[in-house]
């Protein structure tokens, strides 16, 4: 009798598994009203600051933007974005599990990438064989060219290591031809991937330069203290300090350098010089500081931008990510557009190939990767400018030497 | 003057260590409570000062006045609801320190997502007392001093009151033998209870204070979990006096190690110490032989 009554069960629960499903099939493929979009970004974890302040505002402003515009223009009719979000936790395994369950269970159309190159990194091949467009502006690495080689499906928008070491090495060399600096380089970086990239595309780009390396050294992430690492710095007696540092690590040298009264002619920090914060907390001694990223201030889009960000969100963008990972999104919008149905393979190609106007200007990937990339951006009067590559439009000229700290 | 250079940039660091430590060694070593919700306590005191600096322009000092009691009667509230009958049911020593873990262990996440909720993610800094301060040739931050002069102050005067008060006697009586105490007519749990408070309200010193020189947000809490254990349990669980010795030590071997070695080994250097103190005296610098 049991065994019986369990049978009649379980094929009614199948037979109602598949009417469910026969049901559902025909109302997803037909009459679909909404784009359904997902992410997983770290809301908890070490990887929560950086996520906070360059994708989850700019993921939740495009969200903004679009519907109040109608949303996104699919054939003839303009459907609204849902968002499925999930917490990643800063865990390269929480993320694959969540792209995973994003394709799998919730069924989103399109999935956007979390913060950060490891993360970026870790997800890349679950998105390549799911065969979602990746699009990873958060990453910078010099696997970049080969990643993007390797999985059709995905792009990249910060540039590479060298890139950014390489557009500070040529900036510096202008100035010391220039006479404006001398030779000698202090350089401290964090004992990470990022860190340890950058400063060994840092360390040749110096060199071909003419520059010699006074002070070379790494620390371990989470140093509370880099008061001795700056003293061993500032007593090779350096023209230009560079940090590749992280944002806590770059308040704290900024902090430090002003106590000890250290005036290189160049000072530059790491992530976090772009950040609203490092403004706001060294206000008018922030003048001169250069950093990684910058953008075109003048720029009416991205003035238009900022202002819309501050309404949306309550805060100012970074000026390095923020703006590009806001362009990336405009890029996805237009080529489902072009497209004009949710075929990702077809997308992935199209936003591979094809020219989109976007808050950055004009946008036309080469191999998957965004050229155009900010290397070197300078605070002058309380706005972080662009200085390098000088051959981009908008560029600015590098005030040098730093003013002292007041 | 590299001496004088490594010894005073390296107290100072050490005395922060300190700090964060004294309230997880009364919470862990009297009160027997595993705190893993210490860090986020203590980063949801620095967002505390931050909040009370940037909106009423309150000075972090002043808003230790207002921030320790609070801490305290949010500690004992926890004590007294939450974590008094884990103490109770528990059979031994060590089956409270296991249930006490994985209560606190959920604590650490409401809080963190109180943090998250009401403040994001993105990071927090606000400079106060950022002023250098130059002794015998050696530039320092007087915030950073602060927080010096606030642990050896705050670690003397616990150190003082466990050992030459009624009070503090039972309380170092409940840490030794909580079953016993209670045979002599020690309030144990009323006692604990105060103890885990008052750990809390040291909680509130170190976060208000750190705040005034580190950046942080609301998912940095376990970095002062993981420091402060190191600390505590190498001093000797339980300790004041080992927590303050042990933090000055990791602060100037940290900073010795920076400028005479390479500042990529100062985190190597405090696993060694801390090492190399376990394998030497395994309850730490002034733990007692286990019973």
């Amino acid at each position: 009798m049991f065994s019986a009554n369990r049978r009649t069960l379980l094929r009614v629960a199948g037979l109602a598994a598949l009417a469910g499903t026969l049901s559902t099939f025909p109302s997803t493929a037909d009459a679909q009203e909404k784009i359904r979009i997902g992410y997983a970004i770290s809301k908890t974890g070490p990887y929560a600051g950086g996520a906070g302040i360059t994708t989850l505002p700019n993921y939740e402003l495009w969200v903004k933007d679009v519907n109040a515009a109608g949303g996104i223009k699919l054939g003839d009719k303009k459907l609204p974005i849902e968002v499925v979000e999930y917490d990643d936790r800063s865990s390269s395994e929480e993320a694959v599990k969540a792209i995973e369950r994003l394709a799998n269970q919730d069924k989103v159309d399109f999935i956007l990438s979390p913060w950060g190159t490891g993360l970026n990194l870790a997800v890349g091949p679950t998105l390549n064989r799911l065969g979602y467009p990746h699009l990873a502006v958060t990453s910078v690495t010099d696997k970049a060219p080969e990643l993007a080689k390797r999985w059709s499906n995905a792009t990249f928008w910060l540039g590479t290591s060298a890139q950014i070491s390489e557009g500070l090495a040529d900036l510096l060399g202008k100035l010391k031809s220039e006479g404006k600096i001398g030779a000698k380089i202090a350089m401290v970086s964090i004992a990470d991937q990022f860190g340890i990239e950058l400063s060994a595309a840092g360390r040749e780009a110096f060199k071909k330069q003419g520059f010699t390396l006074g002070y070379d050294k790494t620390y371990p992430m989470g140093t509370q203290d880099l008061q001795p690492l700056l003293k061993d710095a500032i007593a090779s007696n350096p023209d230009a300090f560079i940090a590749f540092s992280y944002p806590p690590d770059t308040i704290a040298l900024t902090e430090q350098a002003q106590l000890l009264k250290f005036n290189p002619k160049i000072f530059y920090v790491g992530v976090g010089t772009a950040f609203p914060l490092y403004k706001g907390k060294f206000a008018a001694n922030s003048d001169g500081v250069m950093g990684i990223g910058g953008w075109n201030a003048e720029s009416p889009q991205l003035k238009e931008y900022l202002a819309r960000h501050k309404a949306a969100t309550g805060k100012e963008p970074d000026r390095w990510a923020s703006s590009i990972t806001y362009a990336s999104l405009q890029v996805l919008q237009q080529a489902i557009e072009k497209v004009g149905k949710l075929d990702r393979t077809a997308v992935a190609a199209e936003i591979r190939a094809g020219t989109f106007e976007t808050i950055i200007g004009k946008v036309k990937l080469k191999d998957g990767l965004l050229q155009e990339v900010w290397s070197v951006g300078q605070w002058q009067n309380g706005e972080f400018y662009a200085l390098a590559p000088a051959s981009l439009p908008g560029a600015r000229a590098a005030v040098v030497p730093k003013p002292q700290w007041q | 003057m590299l001496l004088v250079d490594i010894i005073l940039p390296g107290l100072v660091l050490g005395g922060m260590y300190a700090l964060i430590a004294l309230g997880l060694t009364l919470q862990y070593g009297v009160a027997r409570i595993m705190n893993l919700s210490y860090g986020e306590s203590l980063v949801a005191a620095a967002f505390g000062a931050f909040s009370l600096y940037s909106g009423l322009g309150l000075s972090p000092l002043a808003a230790l006045l207002l921030a320790v009691p609070i801490a305290m009667a949010l500690n004992w509230l926890l004590y007294r609801f939450l974590l008094e009958r884990l103490m109770r049911r528990g059979k031994d020593r060590g089956a409270q320190e296991i249930d006490s873990i994985l209560v606190t262990f959920g604590v650490l996440f409401v809080i963190q997502g109180a943090m998250l909720v009401a403040f994001g993610g993105q990071y927090y800094s606000y400079g106060y007392l950022s002023i250098p301060l130059t002794i015998m040739g050696s530039t320092l931050a007087v915030n950073r001093l602060v927080a010096l002069l606030f642990a050896a102050l705050v670690g003397g005067a616990v150190y003082l009151s466990l050992t030459r008060t009624r009070i503090g006697t039972a309380v170092r009586a409940i840490a030794v033998d909580a079953n016993a105490a209670r045979l002599v007519g020690i309030d144990v749990a009323a006692l604990s209870g105060l103890a885990f408070a008052f750990g809390g309200g040291l909680v509130a010193v170190g976060g208000v204070l750190i705040s005034m020189f580190l950046t942080f947000n609301a998912a940095m809490g376990v970095v002062f979990t993981m420091k402060a254990l190191v600390v505590v349990i190498m001093g000797g669980v339980g300790n004041v006096i080992g927590a303050l010795v042990a933090g000055l030590l990791l602060g100037v071997v940290e900073t010795a190690v920076a400028r005479l070695v390479d500042p990529g080994l100062t985190l190597a250097a405090t696993y060694a110490l801390f090492l190399g103190v376990l394998v030497i005296k395994p309850t730490g610098l002034f733990g007692r032989a286990a019973s």
